[in-house]
């Protein structure tokens, strides 16, 4: 019996010596490549490290937005991305970004989970030294010297170029003094995006007595919810001649209801929609979406450029709106093989 | 006679268990060391970081622990937690209740909720994975009632206490800009640790500690032994109530807010830790500092994975699962071995 146990013992051990020994080998594999990079870094001048920690892969944005970054942020460019998934969890964010501050990053890159929940680990990274860029979302923090910049997009800008378009094209139709009526599909109730682009459409709109908006509703951003909203719109109102649609999702649902009503939407209805994703250019070409003003994922060039200001101790503009772009039926056959997302 | 000396050799095998545990976290944090010496893993702020960062998981796992010892389980904490902090932002920040009176209630909702739990276990004979299944739903919607915003704590004495920190002044490094570095921990960490103490001290030397064992081992030797199963049981579901309030406290004071998503398969990680520290889920066997060591292998494993920067974070997850495979492999081996003798 206890040569059994003994047996087992040493089976034991020599299984775990097998991990360990595995373990020191894979150990001794990264020194050589870290080797690599620490000697690349001194042939190539300076890199400046960037810790990157990403919201995870939830959609075609977010995939665009990390592929932006890993571009721009590549080693010819004269950075070295250390790029961390969060998972969709806060909790992987913030320890990420304690990583960062241990392995002393250059610049920590936050592409935020949730907006709360900054001030502590924040603090360590200004204790530390380290300045910080958020990119996306926004972060909900009392001390804005907390980060150095944040880089997004403008949503309220969004829905101005989204009114300013309309009216520009009703006029170049011969149909710019006659009366209009609009039907909004609005997205998440509360997200900065309805928010920004509901204030900046509305706000425009207003100036032309002609634009009567007939009723703004929530079609939480997707595709199954804006069809059912505007099955609705289309059986309160019978005079909708335009349909804005905070997302291309929804716009892509309300094409499909106005289909089944037997409209022709893009032609007896315009719809303006946003993001300016793939789809809807591939929308637009048959014909069926008017417009769609882009939400732009592609922040990379915007931070590799903070990012050496920071380096070379500029000070920056904490606001930083990247470029976005009204894409018109039009231009979206000559434009769609260049859309990256 | 016969049960106290099978419960003795059963812990032995434990001990080994514990022992491979410990072994492999020092493995693994010798690699990363080793590996990643250049950046800077072998700061103190790295070991230490492991700890901020799992500080509730530290709590929940001990629970968790306790659980599992009497053959039980229970899914529903990370829901609780997660309805903790949403509890805790809410009565603060709508509610303008006090830090310490909200801390207070949510404790005892935790150890409540606890209660109900432990009654429809013990003394329904319900099985528990079922009662707790009903209560991860049932805590997780009640979060999203509260409310289905994200609310951001702002309360000034809850944020101080989330901020306090504790530095170790007699450690100085210097980072790489020249400046002098302290490390550091914050009181949820504290908490953590004198949790854990006091559990490890309850389990093995009060009376009632020990019957916890001797419920798991054998119930039906448990109760021959005059043993009060049925109280046991429902005290130990109380006490891990609890102590998912307080671990939930504790991630609160990391996140600062509440939204509904959070901790969503924290109990996952918790049951993980506790199996990796050599916890049996057949009950009977089991230690809180196992799972410390589980614990912190798992936050091993992540910073090596982010100090590594190219490989994804997901292999965190495959990573975890190796290791409970190789546990859970052992664990029958010895029982294997056991049952021979």
């Amino acid at each position: 019996m206890k040569r059994k146990v003994f047996a087992l013992l040493m089976s034991v051990l020599l299984i775990g010596a097998m991990v360990v020994g595995c373990g020191s080998k894979n150990s001794t594999d990264s020194k050589d490549t870290s080797g690599d990079a620490s000697s690349d870094a001194s042939q190539s001048g300076d890199l400046i490290t960037i810790g990157f920690s990403q919201v995870g892969a939830e959609s075609d944005w977010r995939v665009a937005n990390t592929e932006s970054m890993k571009s721009a942020l590549s080693e010819e460019n004269g950075f070295k991305l250390i790029f961390a998934d969060a998972q969709q969890k806060q909790e992987n964010q913030t320890k990420a970004v304690r990583d960062f501050i241990s392995q002393e990053v250059d610049i920590i890159v936050i592409a935020p989970v949730t907006e709360t929940g900054w001030e502590t680990v924040l603090g360590e990274a200004k204790d530390a030294g380290i300045p910080v860029i958020i990119v996306d979302r926004m972060i909900d923090v009392s001390d804005d010297t907390l980060y150095s910049c944040w880089v997004g997009s403008d949503f309220k800008q969004e829905g101005v170029d989204a009114a300013n378009w309309l009216v520009e094209y009703m006029d170049k139709q011969g149909t710019g003094d006659a009366e209009h009526n609009i039907v909004v599909l609005q997205g998440t109730i509360g997200s900065s995006a309805e928010i920004g682009r509901t204030q900046g459409f509305d706000e425009t709109i207003a100036a032309h007595a002609n634009y009567k908006i007939l009723e703004e509703q929530t079609g939480e951003f997707t595709q199954a919810k804006g069809q059912e909203v505007m099955e609705a719109f289309l059986k309160k109102y019978d005079n909708i001649d335009v349909v804005i649609a905070q997302n291309d999702n929804m716009a892509f649902g309300a094409i499909d209801a106005l289909k089944a009503a037997g409209k022709t939407p893009g032609k007896d209805v315009t719809i303006v929609s946003f993001d300016a994703v793939k789809a809807a250019f591939e929308s637009m070409i048959a014909g069926d979406m008017n417009v769609s003003v882009e939400c732009n994922p592609l922040h990379g060039p915007r931070v590799s450029e903070l990012a050496k200001k920071l380096m070379a101790g500029e000070s920056v503009e904490k606001i930083q709106y990247v470029d976005e772009g009204v894409y018109p039926a039009e231009t979206a056959e000559k434009e769609l093989p260049n859309r990256q997302y | 006679m016969n049960i106290a000396k099978k419960t003795k050799e059963k812990l032995d095998g434990n001990n080994f268990l514990l022992m491979i545990t410990i072994l492999l976290f020092f493995a693994l944090y010798l690699a990363g060391m080793f590996a990643f010496h250049e950046k800077g893993f072998g700061k103190p702020q790295v070991f230490l970081n492991l700890f901020i960062s799992n500080a509730g998981l530290l709590i929940a796992a001990a629970g968790m622990t306790m659980v599992l010892i009497t053959g039980g389980i229970d899914i529903s904490i990370g829901s609780v937690i997660g309805m903790t902090c949403m509890l805790l932002a809410w009565m603060m920040e709508k509610k303008g209740i006090s830090a310490g009176a909200s801390i207070v209630i949510v404790l005892i909702v935790g150890t409540v909720f606890g209660l109900v739990q432990g009654f429809l276990i013990a003394y329904l004979k319900i099985q528990p994975f079922i009662v707790t299944l009903a209560g991860m739903f049932f805590a997780r919607g009640m979060t999203a009632i509260i409310s289905k915003d994200m609310i951001t704590i702002t309360n000034e004495t809850f944020l101080r206490m989330a901020g306090e920190k504790i530095n170790f002044n007699f450690i100085t490094t210097y980072n790489k800009k020249g400046m002098a570095i302290h490390p550091y921990i914050y009181v949820s960490v504290i908490i953590a640790i004198i949790v854990f103490i006091l559990i490890f001290l309850f389990l093995k030397y009060t009376k009632f500690g020990r019957s916890i064992y001797a419920v798991g081992g054998n119930e039906q030797s448990a109760l021959l032994m005059g043993l009060n199963v049925r109280r046991i049981k429902l005290r130990v579901y109380v006490m891990n109530g609890f102590l998912a309030a307080l671990a939930g406290f504790v991630f609160c004071l990391n996140s600062s807010g509440g939204f509904v998503e959070q901790a969503r398969g924290f109990e996952m990680e918790a049951i993980a830790s506790s199996v990796i520290g050599g916890t049996l889920l057949t009950g009977g066997v089991g230690n809180v500092i196992g799972s410390l060591f589980g614990v912190l292998i798992k936050g091993t494993i992540e910073s090596i994975i982010t100090f590594q920067g190219t490989l994804s974070s997901w292999w965190t997850k495959i990573a975890i699962a190796a290791l409970l495979c190789f546990f859970i492999v052992m664990q029958s081996l010895f029982a294997a071995v056991k049952k021979k003798k």
